[in-house]
């Protein structure tokens, strides 16, 4: 059971490393969030009274770029489903379970060493942590993130029959999901509607903890943080399995 | 002396196996695979409609059909990627809805779609297949390389496969199917799309695996000749349903044609048969405009 998990989780890290293209092409957007939209808005930002943009943006860019690509890693199972390699591994005697899972961890540690890089770029444009000793719980949360994200992916990927599907999955549940997050605004003071939104939306707790770990800002608190994305990612666990053995081709 | 002990045993092997053949006629020991009344429906669409057939241990079964007829249908039931609406099957004596995982075991595939991982080696895309089917790392290494010599595949080991040739690919499927050394090869369509060299190479390392190894062999083409020359017995099915089952002869002494393929064309007609574009033939074609 630990190789099956073992060679399909080192399978998508093969494959993520040595797709530079993609690698170089996911980390463009994330580095003109931080240039147009920390440098362009710091000084509104900052005459609004909140402080300096960039720092208050950073941790929102990385869980942004961890959303995508954990997102994509999940979806890219319908591309496996509809290319053949996906039969390999379903006519195999192993558990369909045991698939799920190793490529679930195996795209969660993708996003989150994506996010790690992210991390660094964000270093380069100008972002100062401002306690290094919560690192740590920075990247546990990047991971715990990730994880969600990816087994929503799964789950979604096990639903959708072709790859048209999937751009009105980035339309209608990426971008709303990353635009009501708080990534790029304070949730202080919203609309009722979008604050409704905002916390219903599970990457809003991803990222208040790692805003809270970075740079000390928390809305939610840490133990509500990392409880949601528990329960969450649990969830979007099971029903992401249950989902992908269901899958017929 | 020792040739001659060598004759002897084989010739008693021989007689025993003839015997034993006749013996265990209606066993299903001696039956690879077995299928019952098998239907399968897609909402109202029926793609298998009732069919009955079995193929002998060693033998090489061809299942032939025009487009949409249930070929691929049929392999998807029998390999445990598809429950069948109603009807019994026995693929090596195990139930493919049953005991997945022992039928899982017992075959190998080389599907209709290209089925690699094109990121990964021609190395990895084995040991990827050794590790889910469970084979011992020290036979493992051993096995590659022995698969990977018979399909002449070795030297581009390291290659990863999106390089490859519409051939190299399949050759290389062929190799990765028999890893784990199956009783049975299920191929789709194994030579679609390849030249004719390819072509005859992949008849000959099955020719060699059904002589030597004696792996049953069960597959689907639509070049009649191929399978006129490889196959010991075909069965044609055409709108769901099984209309012929027979040795190439006895197909053609029946309709009174000169190859398989009149023998095919009296059985099926001459009609072409629309197959509707799912999503997956649009995906197939905007994957072809993606990849160059």
């Amino acid at each position: 059971m630990i190789r099956t998990v073992y060679i399909l989780w080192l399978r998508q890290l093969k494959r993520y490393v040595r797709s530079r293209s993609r690698i170089i092409g996911s980390l463009g957007q994330p580095l003109l969030f931080l240039v147009a939209l920390g440098y362009g808005f710091g000084p509104i930002f900052q005459k609004a009274g909140q402080g300096n943009y960039l720092e208050f943006l950073a941790p929102g860019v990385i869980a942004m770029s961890i959303l995508f690509t954990a997102i994509f890693s999940g979806i890219e199972i319908i591309w496996d489903k509809q290319f053949g390699f996906l039969k390999e591994t379903l006519v195999a005697p192993v558990s369909r379970l045991n698939i799920m899972i190793g490529r679930t961890l195996g795209g969660a540690t993708v996003a989150t060493i994506q996010g790690i890089i992210v991390f660094f770029i964000s270093l380069a444009a100008g972002f100062r942590p401002t306690n290094i000793t919560l690192l740590p719980i920075a990247f546990l949360i990047m991971a715990l993130t990730a994880l969600l994200f990816t087994a929503m992916g799964t789950a979604l990927a096990s639903l959708l029959e072709d790859m048209q599907g999937f751009q009105m999955v980035m339309n209608f549940l990426v971008m709303p999901i990353f635009f009501l997050s708080g990534a790029l605004f304070p949730l202080e003071g919203l609309p009722r509607s979008i604050f409704i939104a905002a916390s219903l939306n599970p990457l809003s707790y991803g990222v208040d903890g790692l805003r809270g770990a970075l740079v000390g800002q928390v809305h939610f608190g840490f133990i509500t943080d990392f409880a949601v994305l528990s329960v969450i990612t649990a969830l979007f666990l099971v029903v992401g399995s249950y989902l992908f053995s269901k899958i017929e081709i | 002396m020792s040739i001659l002990s060598y004759a002897l045993i084989s010739y008693i092997n021989l007689s025993n196996n003839d015997e034993i053949d006749m013996l265990q006629n209606d066993n299903t020991e001696n039956y690879s695979i077995e299928v019952r009344n098998l239907t399968k429906k897609f909402g109202d669409f029926t793609a298998v409609d009732n069919i009955s057939f079995s193929v002998k241990r060693g033998e090489t079964f061809a299942f032939l059909g025009p487009n949409g007829a249930g070929k691929t249908t049929t392999i998807k039931m029998l390999t445990t990627l598809l429950h069948p609406t109603t009807g019994t099957m026995l693929v090596n004596g195990y139930d493919p809805i049953k005991n997945q995982d022992a039928v899982r075991r017992s075959f190998g595939i080389v599907f209709q779609d290209q089925s690699l991982d094109e990121e990964l080696t021609a190395y990895e895309n084995m040991e990827f297949h050794g590790v889910l089917y469970k084979v011992p790392d020290k036979i493992l290494r051993k096995k590659i390389e022995e698969l990977l010599n018979f399909v002449e595949l070795w030297d581009r080991k390291n290659d990863l496969v999106k390089h490859f040739s519409g051939g190299m690919k399949r050759r290389l499927e062929i190799a990765r199917g028999l890893l784990h050394t199956p009783e049975l090869l299920f191929m789709d369509e194994p030579t679609i799309g390849l030249d004719p060299q390819t072509r005859n190479h992949i008849w000959k390392y099955l020719k060699d695996l059904n002589g030597t190894a004696g792996i049953t062999v069960f597959f689907t083409t639509h070049y009649m000749d191929e399978a006129e020359r490889v196959a010991d017995r075909v069965a044609i099915i055409d709108h769901g349903r099984i209309v012929a089952e027979g040795r190439p002869e006895e197909l053609k002494n029946k309709t009174g044609a000169k190859t398989l393929e009149e023998a095919f064309l009296s059985l099926t007609g001459k009609q072409i048969r629309e197959e509707e574009a799912g999503s997956i033939d649009q995906m197939r074609m905007n994957r072809k405009m993606w990849s160059k």
